[in-house]
């Protein structure tokens, strides 16, 4: 190593400016196969505030479990034009919405497949750095053999889990409480 | 599956803590719990591709956005991106965005007393070519008052963006201008323990890119994290 990474700086309140022409809030684009799933929630602060002015950002593989990457070399079939990248901005009371679908299996650490799940980053005025976390789905039977969840604490597991929301079928909730009761689980992920 | 590298841990004390007290926006969004360190699996190797159909060449001049010549001082912005091992980072997407010369961001929140200039948007971004190369050519940025604290004002700074190649490559930073006697000052500058991390974030004055009778030149080198050299175990 001869260089070292250059330190993060905060998206400050005004990011949209740069950034809002990249926003996608279908994560996967119309060519993509699999069912259909809206994923929304909110983004609160310690104080349970909303934070209006954040941005998240999702990278996932398709249905079969591959990501639209080079160096995915995975024997599974990948559609053309998918991308599995999605950039969301919260609106002034917090709030988020992004429709996806469901990713497949991936590999994991030691041979075994991670659960379905969606990498995140968030991003925010007062966050010099980005987070990491998760997204996963409920109901899914990989999720207790999951490597990653197997890192956190079984009570705290639940905030990267999505809900079900009563009475519609293709509809989840996940929220990203940034601080306090309820605190999502971030990861360090270097940087 | 072929093992893949996973991406290098920052050097101590050259990254930010979330936690930050003299930066008071931090304070209720820093998360309170300890992180959980997460091993790069494929899906920290991996991320968003984005090729020359994404981008816009024009984009990387932000001078030329609208009818007519935006106020201010016009400047060309211009480095590499490298690896920590000093290897350049190609095709990799750049987004920019900053205040207009008086200080002014083209957003609905800010309300700093500053004229807007209907000649200037504020936003650009390119791809690096096979050198890891970008420039962009845009007016300097103003100076403004923030509320942070009594008299607060942030130095002069372009926002960047970047993704490299993996998700765990993703980086937002902000380039800095030498000499500007606010630099000092800012607690979203002076985020990060180590003294030469910070003021790698200046930019250098750079005869170099500079156009005669034009524009002046400032480089900014952007260093997103290397690759590890042993695979991790998939």
């Amino acid at each position: 190593m001869i260089l070292r990474a250059t330190t993060s700086q905060t998206v400050g309140p005004f990011f949209s400016i740069g950034l809002s022409r990249l926003k996608r809030d279908d994560l996967v684009g119309a060519g993509a196969i699999g069912e259909r799933v809206t994923i929304a929630g909110r983004m609160l602060d310690g104080d349970g505030e909303p934070v209006p002015d954040g941005l998240i950002e999702t990278w996932q593989a398709n249905a079969q479990g591959r990501y639209a990457h080079p160096e995915d070399d995975q024997i599974k079939s990948l559609e053309r034009g998918f991308m599995g990248f999605g950039r969301i901005m919260t609106d002034d009371n917090g709030g988020f919405r992004f429709t996806t679908i469901k990713p497949g299996p991936v590999p994991g650490p030691g041979g075994k497949t991670q659960a379905p799940h969606i990498a995140v980053s968030v991003f925010a005025r007062g966050l010099e750095k980005r987070l990491v976390t998760r997204i996963y789905f409920p109901d899914e039977p990989a999720n207790s053999r999951d490597f990653v969840l197997g890192l956190v604490e079984s009570a705290r597991r639940k905030t990267l889990i999505a809900k079900k929301v009563a009475g519609e079928s293709a509809a989840l909730e996940w929220n990203v409480i940034l601080q306090g009761p309820g605190e999502t689980v971030f990861f360090d992920c270097g940087l | 599956m072929t093992k893949l590298a996973g991406y290098r841990r920052p050097y101590p004390g050259t990254q930010p803590n979330y936690l930050l007290p003299s930066y008071v926006s931090s304070m209720k969004r820093a998360p309170a719990k300890p992180l959980i360190y997460l091993p790069h699996t494929l899906s920290e190797a991996t991320g968003p591709v984005f090729g020359k159909e994404s981008v816009d060449v024009k984009a990387s001049d932000l001078t030329r956005q609208h009818s007519g010549a935006p106020l201010g001082e016009r400047i060309v912005v211009s480095g590499r991106v490298l690896d920590e091992d000093g290897r350049p980072v190609p095709s990799t997407l750049v987004e920019i965005w900053q205040a207009n010369a008086a200080g002014r961001y083209l957003h609905s929140r800010d309300q700093h007393n500053a004229p807007v200039d209907p000649n200037f948007t504020g936003c650009g971004h390119a791809l690096t070519d096979s050198e890891g190369r970008y420039r962009f050519v845009t007016i300097r940025p103003g100076e403004y008052p923030w509320g942070n604290h009594h008299n607060a004002w942030r130095p002069a700074h372009i926002h960047f963006s970047l993704f490299g190649p993996a998700f765990a490559t993703r980086l937002v930073t902000q380039m800095y201008f030498p000499g500007d006697p606010l630099i000092p000052f800012d607690p979203i500058f002076n985020c990060t323990a180590d003294e030469k991390a910070r003021d790698r974030l200046i930019s250098l004055f750079d005869w170099e890119s500079t156009i005669p009778s034009e524009a002046l030149g400032y480089r900014f080198d952007i260093v997103l994290s290397g690759r590890e050299a042993t695979p991790m175990e998939t």
